[in-house]
């Protein structure tokens, strides 16, 4: 029997190349979100943001197992999936400032960035709105014959959500190639998942016959061992699965969401910050493993920062888009 | 006489008031939606409810509209008052089959014999940079329906008593809270006070033109109607308050008495609130128009995330002077 542990431990899939590939997309989607912070502190940023510090494993992890052309749905905590897929810094920093460089012209927003060259099909300000047409890309996948797979991501919150059900049997009925990752961050919005969710998790899926099972989401190799099988599966034709992903949101629900004690202690969010950080398992891992030394990772860090630096100043001096645009992209 | 004590309150503060007398009142009422609780909304409207009437009343449900809702149709038929929380009104396409097929249907078609005495509370309007799914206001679908009543509260006072209305309606009343308008202060009444449906309100005398304006318009018709007064054009505001019932006869009055004019309403323009009310206002003060009733909603587009793309998709005080002025022939 595989299991994650072995798959992690022998680090097969992954060497040290690839390993500071995914340092530096974990690296470049939390330097991403503090700078996404900073803007919203500095009053420039408009409407709100949900931060993806703390999580960068399962986006990372999922999407290094991806192809360029495998489709993944979002959310509207999207920043990292839409990093880990390939998007850049800079053209979302402008969507995030509503300006015309932005990936969507300014009219989606940090809730709505999508793109087509990195098979990114949207993020979607609907908890769970977005599992149909996760599923819908699996569909045309099958029926192209493209060999392609689907990623649908989606918050522990959207287990609440009907369609869920019914799509999750649809796609086992038509095997699909669609996985379900299920990033369970233990909140939704401001209460704790245990009061929103009856039962087991894995135990939903299971019940529609689909191989469902859970992940250290903090762990980044073990992520992307599990989240490749599960792929490969779905490429060579086993249709749909389900990978739960226990991880933890560092910051607020949303940006504003500062005073946090009425729903979590400052404990638990110290906790997991010291000693469950998903950047620093890894760096501790692969200099324990000698694959790497700490400068080769400060240079990374370092690369990092003048990146995203560069980014936020191009969308700061982009343009808004003309008001004549506001009724272009209506219709197709 | 004593005199009638009266204090400011928040548009938030008003309904949460109502809310909490009715609670007191009448046992049978509980308030269920997603963080309603502790959190007290996102829009914080629910603060200290939870505190006050404990989880069996003011209870959080997991992200399933469509199931809470639907518990709520079933909770009203049989003897409960449920209030539903529905965080923002784009949700409400979640919920259309229970409200729509079965709530607002379930009087009529078993011949009055069972009633479904709920209200959902939702939200409406843009303007807060929350982009094209959460920034949108659909009170036209539901005022669309048969058996359903519609509320659109303007100011904390119209909050707090039509709120009372609607709790103890036997109907299923769905009741739009402007999100943008929740730190918004006006006086209230200390004691008990409900405004009956179907009674719209004159929120400006005027001569020469009428503005009826729903919710969120209703500020921004005031404020045109100030620069309007600027320039010597004496403009009404009309708040129909409720667009199902709907007080046709002050709308006609009101257009017959000035000879002009225009409704705006936050929900897309097209097949929308404004005209519905366009037209009763032609057909009923027809024979004493000067102009045709001129109607302005949002633009027909997504509501898009950037500011200067959204701003140009809501109506605005300058656009209703505009408009205004030039249907005063000024
Ligand atoms: C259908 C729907 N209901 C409610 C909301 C409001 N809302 C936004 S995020 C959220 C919580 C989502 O929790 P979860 O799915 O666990 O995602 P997380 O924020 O933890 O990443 C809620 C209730 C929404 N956007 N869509
Ligand atoms: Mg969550």
């Amino acid at each position: 029997m595989t299991t994650a542990a072995n798959e992690s431990k022998t680090g097969a899939t992954l060497g040290a190349e690839q390993l500071l590939h995914i340092y530096r997309q974990m690296t470049r989607i939390r330097s991403f979100e503090e700078q996404v912070n900073e803007l919203y502190l500095r009053a420039v940023m408009p409407g709100l943001s949900h931060l993806y510090s703390g999580e960068e494993a399962v986006a990372v992890g999922i999407c290094e197992a991806l192809r360029p052309d495998d489709y993944i749905t979002s959310t509207h905590r999207g920043h990292g999936h839409c990093l880990a897929k390939g998007a850049t810094p800079d053209r979302m920093y402008a969507e995030l400032l509503g300006k015309e460089a932005g990936y969507c012209r300014g009219k989606g927003g940090s809730m709505h960035i999508a793109d087509p060259a990195s098979g990114n099909l949207g993020a979607n300000a609907i908890v769970g709105g977005s599992v149909g047409m996760a599923a819908g890309a699996a569909f045309s996948a099958k029926m192209r014959g493209s060999g392609q797979v689907a990623v649908c991501f989606f918050g522990e919150g959207a287990l609440g959500q009907g369609l869920l059900y019914e799509v999750l049997n649809l796609s086992k009925l038509w095997n699909l190639p669609v996985i379900y990752a299920c990033e369970n961050n233990m909140y939704n919005e401001y209460t704790h998942y245990s009061e929103t969710t009856a039962g087991e998790i894995l135990a939903r899926p299971a019940a529609f016959g689909i191989p469902a099972e859970a992940v250290d989401g903090q762990d980044v190799r073990t992520v992307h061992a599990v989240a490749s099988r599960l792929v490969g599966d779905a490429r060579a034709g086993k249709g749909p699965s389900f990978l739960l992903c226990n991880t933890y949101r560092y910051r607020g629900h949303h940006v504003g969401d500062v005073n946090r004690e009425y729903y979590r202690a400052k404990q638990e969010e110290t906790t997991w910050l010291n000693t469950r950080d998903p950047i620093k398992i890894l760096a501790d891992w692969m200099i324990s493993q000698k694959l790497v030394e700490q400068p080769a990772l400060d240079k990374i860090q370092a690369e990092v920062k003048s990146e995203i630096e560069a980014a936020v100043a191009f969308a700061l001096k982009s343009p808004y888009p003309g008001v004549d645009q506001v009724e272009e992209d209506v219709y197709a | 006489m004593p005199e009638v004590a009266v204090r400011e309150l928040t548009m938030a503060e008003a309904v949460r008031e109502a809310l909490a007398e009715e609670m007191r009142r009448d046992p049978r009422v509980f308030i269920m939606g997603e963080d309603v609780a502790e959190a007290g909304t996102p829009f914080k409207v629910l603060s200290g409810m939870v505190e006050e009437f404990g989880k069996s009343r003011v209870i959080d449900t997991p992200i399933s509209e469509p199931g809470f809702t639907g518990i709520a149709v079933g909770a009203a038929m049989t003897g409960m008052r449920p209030v539903v929380d529905i965080m923002f009104g784009d949700f409400l396409t979640l919920v259309m089959d229970q409200m729509v097929n079965q709530a607002a249907k379930v009087h009529y078609m078993s011949g009055g014999a069972w009633k479904v005495p709920m209200v959902l509370r939702t939200t409406l309007g843009g303007g807060r940079r929350s982009a094209a799914q959460h920034s949108q206001s659909l009170h036209a679908w539901m005022s669309h329906v048969p058996g359903l009543k519609v509320v659109l509260p303007s100011t904390p006072y119209d909050a707090k008593g039509l709120m009372k209305t609607a709790i103890r309606d036997d109907n299923p009343v769905v009741f739009f809270e402007d999100k943008m308008m929740f730190k918004v202060k006006g006086p209230v009444p200390v004691e008990d006070y409900a405004i009956p449906f179907g009674v719209a309100d004159v929120k400006r005398e005027g001569e020469d033109i009428t503005i009826v304006a729903t919710s969120s318009m209703v500020p921004v018709a005031l404020g045109a109607a100030k620069m309007l007064e600027e320039i010597g054009i004496s403009a009404e505001v009309v708040d129909p308050r409720t667009t199902w019932p709907l007080d046709e006869k002050t709308l006609i009055e009101s257009a017959k008495k000035t000879s002009r004019a225009i409704v705006v309403d936050e929900g897309y323009e097209r097949y929308g609130v404004t005209a519905e009310i366009a037209s009763v206002i032609a057909t009923g003060a027809f024979y004493d128009l000067d102009a045709p009733v001129k109607r302005i909603g949002a633009m027909h587009v997504p509501v898009p995330f950037s500011p200067p793309l959204e701003d140009a998709t809501i109506p605005t005080e300058q656009l209703l002077f505009e408009t205004a002025k030039k249907m005063c022939k000024r």
